[in-house]
C-alpha cells in the first residue's frame, strides 16, 4: 500500500509546462531523492504535494490517516494531515527565537481558543506547558537547545538548516519533505546531515522525500531516485540503477556530437 | 509557567496603588482639570497605539484606516448614550462590536493584500468612513456630533487602557499571537506549518478594530463633541507615529510612546506656529538614533525576563 500515490500530474505556468504527466508511487518508511537539472520542476512538484500551487489536471493521493487527495491539499491543512516540509531558500521565521520557530510548527495541535488565551483559562496553562516541554524535548534531540532564546537569523547556515527540520518535525509528519537541505554546506556538514535524516528517518518513523543537487548525499542515503527534467519524470529506481540510465547521463551531460 | 509570577503580582499592586493615589489626587483637586484631561488623552492613547501594534506590529499588516475604527466606536457611543440613553457600559462594548465587524468587513476583501497596497487600501477606507459620517444628517454630518453625555472619567479611561494592555499581551502570548506573529515573518512559511493566515490576519485587524472602537467611545463621552474631521487621515497618522516611536512588536513601547509624544504635543501646543517643526525633528531624531522605536528590542516587556521573544 503505497503511502503516497501521484497520477499523471501536470502543472503549466503560462506556455510553460512545469510538470508534466507525472506519475509515482512512494511506499511508507522509504527515503526517496528527486533529482534533476535546475528548472527540472522539482521544487513545483514539492509545491504541488503541499498544496502551494494547484495542479491543472492529474491527482495526489495520500494514504496517512486518512486519505487526502488533491482537493483537499490546502496549505494551512497540509500539516494536520501529517505532511511536512522545508524550503530550498530557507524560510525561517527571522526575527523570532529559536524556541518560538519550533513552537510554531506545534501550531496545529493546539486547540485552545481564543477567549481562552485572552482570559487565561486553565486550558490555556495546561497546553501551552506541555508545548514548552515538547518543543524542549525536540531542540535537545537535535542538539539545538543551547541556543534556544537565540533569534533565528543569528544561528549559523548549519544550524538554521536543522532548526528548519526541527520545526516541521514539531508538527508530527508522516511523511517529511526537504527542498534541498544541503545546499551550501561543506563536505563535513553534508555528512552530518546525511547522519541526521538517517536517525530522523528511524526515529520519527517518517517517509523522507527530498530534493537535492549533492550526489554523494542522494547515492548514500536514497533507497530510490526519481529523476525529473524538464518538467518530466525521465528515469526512477535505485541508485545503481539511475546512475546506469542513459537518459540520466543525457540530461545532466548532454549528449556527444556525432 | 506559573498562573502569576511575583513579577506580575508587583505590577498589579503598582498599578492599582497608582489608580488609588491618582485618583484621591484628582478628588482632592490636586490634579487640575487640565492635567486629568491629558491624562485620560494618554489612556485613549495607549489604547489606540496598543491595538494599531497588534495589527502592524505583532501581525505585520500595514493599517492606515485605525482612526476610522475609532470613528465608527465613538459614533456609535454617541448614538447610544445620546439618542438612546443606553447605558456607559453597554454603548462601550457595542463600539467595540461595531468597529470590529467593521474590521472584518474590510479585511475580508483587503488583507489579501501586501506591505504599500493594503496600506492604500486601509487609508481608502477611512476616507470613506469619514466621507460616510460627514454626509449621514442622523449624525450630525459636518457640523459634529453635540451633546453627547459626558461619562468619561479616569476610572474608566483607567480599567479599560489597562485591560487592553492586558488582553492583547494575553492574546500575543498565546499561540494564536505566535500564529500572527509568524505570519510577519513569513506568510508561506506560517501556512505551511498549519497556520490559516486568512483567519489570523482578519482576526487580528478585528481585534485591533475592536479596542480602537472602545477608545473611540471613550473619546466620544469625554469631549461632549465629535465631527467626522477629528478621524481623519492625520490622526492615523499620529496612531501609527507613537507605534513606530515606541518601537514596532513591544506593548511597553507603545505605551511609553503614547505617554511621551502625548505629553510633547501638549507641551507644544503653547508655541502652535513651532510646533509641528519640533514635533518633526523628535521624530528624525529617534528615527536617526533609534530606529527600532525607543523600547523596539521587546527587552522591557512586561513580565517578560528576556525569556521569549516573539
Amino acid at each position: 500500500m503505497p503511502v503516497l500515490k501521484v497520477n499523471n500530474l501536470t502543472k503549466t505556468f503560462g506556455g510553460i509546462s512545469a510538470v508534466t504527466d507525472v506519475s509515482l508511487d512512494i511506499e511508507a518508511g522509504e527515503i526517496i531523492g528527486i533529482i534533476g537539472p535546475n528548472g527540472a520542476g522539482k521544487t513545483t512538484f514539492f509545491n504541488l504535494l503541499t498544496g502551494l500551487y494547484s495542479p491543472n489536471s492529474g491527482d495526489i493521493i495520500y494514504n496517512l490517516d486518512s486519505k487526502i487527495t488533491t482537493h483537499d491539499l490546502k496549505p494551512h491543512k497540509i500539516t494536520h494531515y501529517g505532511i511536512s516540509r522545508t524550503f530550498q531558500n530557507i524560510r525561517l521565521f527571522q526575527n523570532m527565537s529559536v524556541m518560538d520557530n519550533v513552537l510554531i510548527g506545534f501550531h496545529s495541535e493546539l486547540k485552545y481558543g481564543v477567549f481562552c488565551a485572552l482570559f487565561r483559562l486553565p486550558s490555556y496553562f495546561k497546553s501551552e506547558n506541555e508545548i514548552y516541554k515538547k518543543t524542549d524535548r525536540l531542540l535537545d534531540r537535535l542538539n539545538l537547545l543551547d541556543k534556544k532564546y537565540e533569534l533565528a537569523k543569528n544561528l549559523p547556515y548549519g544550524d538554521q538548516r536543522k532548526l528548519e527540520i526541527a520545526r516541521a518535525l514539531a508538527a508530527n509528519p508522516k511523511i517529511l519533505l526537504l527542498d534541498e537541505p544541503a545546499a551550501g554546506m561543506n563536505p563535513r556538514e553534508t555528512r552530518e546531515l546525511m547522519n541526521l535524516i538517517k536517525w530522523i528517518k528511524d526515529e520519527f518513523r517518517l517517509t523522507v522525500i527530498l530534493i537535492e543537487h549533492d550526489m554523494s548525499l542522494v547515492m548514500n542515503i536514497c533507497e530510490r531516485i526519481f529523476v525529473f527534467d524538464y518538467g518530466n519524470l525521465i528515469a526512477s529506481g535505485t541508485p545503481e540503477e539511475v546512475q546506469q540510465n542513459k537518459k540520466v547521463v543525457k540530461a545532466y551531460l548532454g549528449e556527444e556530437v556525432e | 509557567m506559573k498562573r502569576l509570577s511575583r513579577k506580575q503580582i508587583m505590577i498589579i499592586i503598582g498599578l492599582l496603588a497608582f489608580y488609588a493615589v491618582t485618583n484621591f489626587m484628582i478628588n482632592k483637586n490636586i490634579i487640575d482639570s487640565y492635567l486629568q484631561l491629558n491624562m485620560i488623552v494618554i489612556g485613549i492613547n495607549i489604547i489606540l497605539a496598543v491595538s494599531l501594534n497588534l495589527i502592524t506590529g505583532f501581525t505585520g499588516q500595514f493599517s492606515l484606516g485605525h482612526a476610522a475604527f475609532m470613528s465608527i466606536g465613538a459614533y456609535t457611543s454617541a448614538i447610544l448614550t445620546a439618542n438612546f440613553g443606553q447605558p456607559f457600559i453597554l454603548s462601550i462594548v457595542l463600539s467595540g462590536a461595531a468597529a470590529a465587524i467593521a474590521g472584518i468587513l474590510i479585511g475580508v476583501p483587503t488583507l489579501r493584500l501586501k506591505g504599500d497596497y493594503l496600506a492604500i487600501a486601509t487609508l481608502g477606507f477611512g476616507e470613506i468612513v469619514r466621507i460616510l459620517a460627514l454626509n449621514i444628517d442622523y449624525i450630525g454630518g459636518a457640523i459634529g456630533f453635540n451633546d453627547i453625555p459626558q461619562y468619561t472619567n479616569w476610572t474608566w479611561t483607567f480599567i479599560l487602557t489597562a485591560a487592553t494592555i492586558v488582553l492583547i499581551y494575553n492574546f500575543i502570548n498565546s499561540y494564536h499571537g505566535r500564529a500572527c506573529a509568524a505570519i510577519r515573518e513569513d506568510e508561506i512559511a506560517a501556512e505551511i506549518m498549519g497556520v490559516n493566515a486568512t483567519y489570523y490576519k482578519v482576526l487580528a485587524f478585528a481585534m485591533g478594530a475592536f479596542f480602537a472602537g472602545i477608545a473611540g467611545a471613550l473619546y466620544a463621552n469625554y469631549f461632549y463633541f465629535i465631527k467626522p474631521d477629528s478621524f481623519g487621515f492625520m490622526k492615523s497618522i499620529d496612531i501609527l507615529v507613537i507605534v513606530v516611536f515606541g518601537g514596532m512588536k513591544s506593548i511597553a513601547g507603545s505605551i511609553v510612546g503614547a505617554i511621551v509624544l502625548t505629553i510633547i504635543s501638549s507641551f507644544l501646543q503653547g508655541i502652535p506656529e513651532l510646533r509641528m517643526i519640533i514635533y518633526s525633528l523628535i521624530l528624525f531624531g529617534i528615527m536617526i538614533y533609534r530606529p527600532t522605536g525607543l523600547i523596539g528590542d521587546d527587552k522591557f516587556i512586561i513580565g517578560k525576563k528576556k525569556r521569549r521573544s516573539i
